[in-house]
């Protein structure tokens, strides 16, 4: 079991792959949409890609409620 | 001249299988380079398949090399040429940051085509469906197969707001697009457009389909001389891949801004054979009333042209019912040259980049050799420049590309 910060930095690994950001900016207040400028389709590739790193399951209804890296750090955490 | 709005063109750019850039294709052109290899160490398919033809004419450099990571994961190769092809052309043309260009973004538009599409995504794609389920197909898949993708992505890399169009019609495809811009241009829907073609389907399924249709060349052991239009030993086109993009614009917009003026698009056209799905019509009518309707639409007589860049792609039915449409629409005077022979066929892109040779043979003044010409077929009665490249003074000269479908498309530039 990842505790949080190995989830943020796995996450932050996976947005970089996705999104070219670079993972100091991935931070827990970050919101996907308005800060990193994450679209709906990279978000898919980002919720994929997370499932299989901590062994999640990410349903679409869930997937959209993950504003922040802070909430899909929190999410990951409590259902790995 | 004829009365209707000038268009000129202002910028050009394209990655191609001689080169990443248009002063680099040019240049192997001059210098009589073939783009043409074996491809098996890179696609394993070739072998996998045992398919008889194991020959084509990729790309000189590789669009990773010249994209960003992550751009490039998000855009299929035939999306990534365009991309590369049309940036090179903006900035030839000066037209500023996008943004904030001198162009308002709704007088800005886009005609770019592809033949065939985002096939190698489309396949990817499907094995990792078929092997793994639907939750590694990518949210990606289907902007990165549709035939509009190429000229979406470029509509948004620059802003362009008045319209972004995708035609399609095979081989003919980068032709047809400038024809279209033309058009654009000429009712005043717009003041610049990017024009062009783009094509990445070196595949399984692609290689295997033209090997069908009996149309791709079999010369493995000899990969360089593969691709002869015109010489009597031709058998079949060599499949490539590229992107040509120009910048073109209303004479008085660009005079406005203090462009620099490479040409003139003088006169386009298009016309169907309406005939058989691949096969062109044995007489060349179409292909003849394509070329006749483009000079006239350049307000230029036959006698005015010195020179066409052929489409011939090395097919035997092809090429020598070509010269016959040539002669039929313009008479014995013009000069022929086939590109196809060193860059090989890249279908959709192939009209838009061998346009843009055709206007560097008017500004430079030179016609690059065909290659691989060592036997003339005996049913080309016209001058085929081969060897080396002639120096020739042109004020017009015609670009014309053929489509499966029957599609015929010419085009006609001038000098400025």
């Amino acid at each position: 079991m990842a505790d949080n910060t190995e989830i943020l930095s796995g996450l932050a690994e996976i947005v970089e792959e996705v999104a070219g950001i670079d993972p100091p900016e991935v931070t827990v207040e970050k919101s996907f949409v308005d800060d990193l400028d994450i679209d709906s389709l990279s978000m898919v590739e980002i919720a994929v890609q997370a499932e299989d790193k901590f062994g999640v399951k990410i349903p679409d209804d869930q997937l959209a409620e993950l504003k922040t890296v802070g909430d899909a750090v929190d999410y990951i955490a409590k259902n790995q | 001249m004829n009365s209707q709005v000038e268009v000129v063109v202002t910028g050009t750019g394209a990655t191609t299988p001689l080169g990443g850039d248009v002063a680099s294709t040019w240049e192997a052109l001059l210098a009589g380079r073939s783009g043409v290899r074996r491809i098996e160490a890179d696609h394993p398919w070739v072998d996998e398949f045992d398919l008889p033809v194991k020959i084509a004419a990729p790309l000189a450099v590789d669009p990773l090399e010249v994209m960003p990571r992550v751009e490039a994961r998000r855009l299929d190769r035939a999306e990534q040429v365009a991309m590369i092809a049309a940036r090179e052309a903006w900035a030839q043309a000066g037209l500023g940051e996008p943004g904030d260009a001198q162009v308002d973004p709704e007088r800005l538009g886009v005609v770019i085509g592809t033949g065939i599409g985002g096939v190698t995504t489309l396949l990817t794609q499907d094995d990792l469906l078929e092997r793994t389920g639907l939750r590694k197909v990518s949210p990606l898949t289907v902007p990165m197969l549709m035939p509009n993708g190429p000229a979406a992505w470029v509509g948004i890399e620059f802003g362009a707001r008045a319209g972004v169009h995708s035609p399609v019609s095979a081989c003919a495809t980068g032709a047809e697009a400038l024809h279209w811009a033309m058009k654009l241009l000429r009712a005043g829907e717009v003041d610049v457009v990017l024009a062009g073609g783009a094509e990445a389907c070196i595949a399984g399924i692609t290689v295997a389909g033209f090997v069908q249709a009996r149309t791709l060349s079999r010369r493995n052991d000899d990969p360089e001389r593969a691709s002869r239009p015109f010489d009597v030993d031709r058998d079949g086109f060599v499949l490539a891949e590229g992107a040509g993009v120009m910048v073109l614009e209303r004479a008085d917009f660009a005079a406005a801004r203090g462009a620099t003026v490479l040409g003139r698009l003088a006169g386009t056209a298009l016309t169907a054979d309406a005939y058989h799905i691949t096969g062109p019509e044995p007489e060349g009518e179409g292909q003849a009333r394509a070329i006749a309707k483009s000079v006239r639409d350049a307000g230029l007589e036959p006698a005015d042209v010195g020179h066409v860049n052929c489409h011939a792609t090395s097919t035997v039915a092809g090429d020598v019912g070509e010269t016959r449409a040539v002669r039929k629409a313009l008479g014995d005077h013009p000069v022929l040259t086939a590109p196809k022979s060193a860059l090989g066929h890249m279908v959709g892109a192939a009209g838009a980049v061998e346009s843009i040779v055709t206007l560097l043979s008017i500004k430079e003044g030179i016609i690059p050799a065909t290659l691989n010409l060592e036997k003339l077929d005996p049913g080309v009665t016209l001058d085929v420049v081969a060897g080396e490249p002639r120096k020739m003074d042109l004020a017009a000269a015609v670009c014309d590309s053929f489509g499966f479908g029957g599609h015929n498309a010419a085009v006609t530039f001038t000098r400025v």
